[in-house]
């Protein structure tokens, strides 16, 4: 188990006994877990994490649980993969993509539901809840159904209804709220106070969040440990963000990289919900809310919890904040998808879009080496993409599949040539020179 | 007289109650004479700038000051203002 002294308060240091407490009851800051980090590196070293579970858990030891539940959910070491066809559209000469959509319930919010899940069983929760934006209402149904929970979740009524679904069939109870997120937080914040349920990201979020840290434990290890010289993280509360940083620099505290990383980060936010890109824009040490209006439903937070704190971890790594409009979310999601073959929901689309803003803008330079976080799967926002997406319509006769391609101005050989892969052929191409072919 | 509701953590503040009637015909106002009636307020609500502190959310009705004029943001008779700790999510 990860060596969780207390929780500490972020904004005055107030320290408490680490249970289910979430806010400061001096300052009404967050609380954060703080570890005995010497002696944590005492116990762990890089072959330890290699032979570890192919999962999250391989870093239970820089995770605050001590038991890790049954059950069959697989979550966290995902593939992060090099974006070759991406990098040389946006003019990147080292891009990676860390591909998140490839969690049990096809989102980041797995990792830290898992943590806050196994938190919740050591604290005796019979019951986890939460309030979510769509994602981590999936994670939670899924995962508390896989260790036998009951789950109670949140979510804005005007979300998508794949991710209303995707809950549902986990057999918890759906609480559609006639309200934006916003909304529903604060619903929650009052029913957290009124039934002894888990909500993992109110009474257990200092230990919820630290699930994010995750992300980068992976992007470092999967790079051959060594951190990697720009992050582009999507932001709706901001926590994902700031835990990244946090983990990044946990794995120089504990010596598993020896230098301290020097990573910038960078946050993407979608422009009808920008109030931390806005803040940072402006200089403000405030975030000043607003009322979502994106089709990035995952992350419209108008009040997000984190976005100062983002805002300092940006400036802190040299980073910056861009925001992208509905159109170049499409634009994102599309580009990723047909570069890649990831299929992203929009938050991803975000991610996209904003790293190709950030380079167009010389924030982003073409000789770092640049990791993407690709958050949530593309199925679940189908509805963002379903008029970008056109057939050609034909009987089953072979002369009339020939007109229809004619029709729509395709012309099949130069198809074939045009989108041959460049990554098979080139390998081949040098296999053909090293047999002197 | 304006109501002020008060969030559990600050009701030790004003002998346990949930709800005070405060005058004062803006936020900034409201919240001074708390702190003429119930002493230990400021110290809680304000940093050491003597600003809101970043965690604290006030509402006026249902509307968030940082959406209005912020403390300047006005107060009338019978309006409800809401002290509410900054709620997690995310």
């Amino acid at each position: 188990m990860a060596d969780v002294k207390a929780l500490r308060c972020r904004e005055c240091g107030a320290e408490y006994e680490a249970g289910a407490l979430y806010a400061c009851e001096w300052c009404f800051g967050p609380l954060e877990c703080v570890y005995d980090y010497g002696h944590i590196a005492d116990r762990i070293d890089r072959a330890a994490i290699e032979r570890g579970p192919a999962s999250l858990w391989r870093y239970k030891a820089l995770l605050p649980v001590s038991t890790v539940p049954g059950g069959a959910l697989h979550t966290g070491f995902t593939p992060l993969f090099r974006a070759r066809r991406l990098g040389a559209e946006l003019g990147l000469r080292e891009l990676y993509v860390k591909d998140d959509t490839r969690n049990p319930t096809n989102s980041f919010k797995d990792r830290v539901t898992s943590v806050a899940l196994a938190k919740a069983v050591e604290l005796g929760f019979g019951t986890i809840a939460c309030a979510s934006t769509g994602n981590l209402a999936n994670a939670v149904a899924g995962h508390a159904a896989s260790a036998g929970l009951q789950s109670f979740v949140f979510v804005p009524a005007s979300i998508e209804q794949a991710k209303i679904t995707a809950t549902g069939i986990f057999g918890g109870t759906v609480v559609a709220v006639d309200g934006n997120y916003d909304d529903v937080n604060r619903l929650c914040a009052e029913v957290a106070g009124t039934h002894p349920w888990a909500f993992v990201n109110v009474n257990l979020r200092p230990y919820y969040s630290e699930g994010s840290k995750s992300l980068a434990f992976e992007t470092v290890e999967q790079l051959g440990w060594r951190a990697p010289d720009h992050c582009i993280v999507p932001v709706g509360s901001g926590s994902l963000l700031t835990k990244i940083k946090k983990g990044l620099d946990e794995l120089h505290k504990v010596w598993l990289l020896e230098e301290q990383p020097q990573t910038r980060i960078s946050g993407a936010q979608a422009a009808g919900c920008a109030p931390v890109a806005h803040a940072w824009e402006q200089g403000w040490d405030i975030v000043k809310p607003v009322r979502p209006e994106t089709i990035a439903k995952s992350i419209a937070i108008g009040d997000p919890a984190d976005g100062v704190y983002a805002i300092d971890v940006v400036n802190e790594t040299g980073g910056a904040f861009a925001s992208v409009t509905d159109d170049e979310i499409v634009e994102g999601i599309k580009m990723l998808a047909r570069t890649e073959g990831v299929f992203a929901e929009t938050a991803g689309g975000v991610t996209v879009a904003t790293l190709a803003k950030l380079v167009a803008d010389g924030v982003v330079r073409s000789d770092e080496c640049v990791v993407a976080y690709i958050t949530g799967h593309g199925l679940k926002t189908l509805d963002a993409v379903q008029g970008e997406i056109e057939t050609v319509k034909t009987t089953p006769r072979l002369e009339d599949f020939t007109a229809a391609l004619e029709a729509h101005g395709i012309d099949p050989r130069a198809e074939a040539a045009g989108r041959a892969p460049v990554m098979p052929f080139a390998s081949a191409a040098s296999r053909f020179a090293e047999n002197g072919d | 007289m304006a109501t002020v509701r008060i969030p559990t953590p600050l009701r030790s503040l004003c002998a346990g109650e949930a709800e005070v009637e405060i005058p004062g015909a803006t936020v900034e106002e409201v919240l001074k004479n708390l702190e003429g009636a119930h002493p230990g307020f400021a110290e809680r609500l304000y940093d050491d700038g003597g600003k809101l502190r970043r965690f604290v959310n006030v509402y006026v009705g249902e509307e968030d000051i940082r959406f209005g004029e912020g403390l300047d943001t006005a107060v009338a008779e019978k309006d409800v203002v809401s002290i509410v700790p900054a709620v997690a999510g995310g």
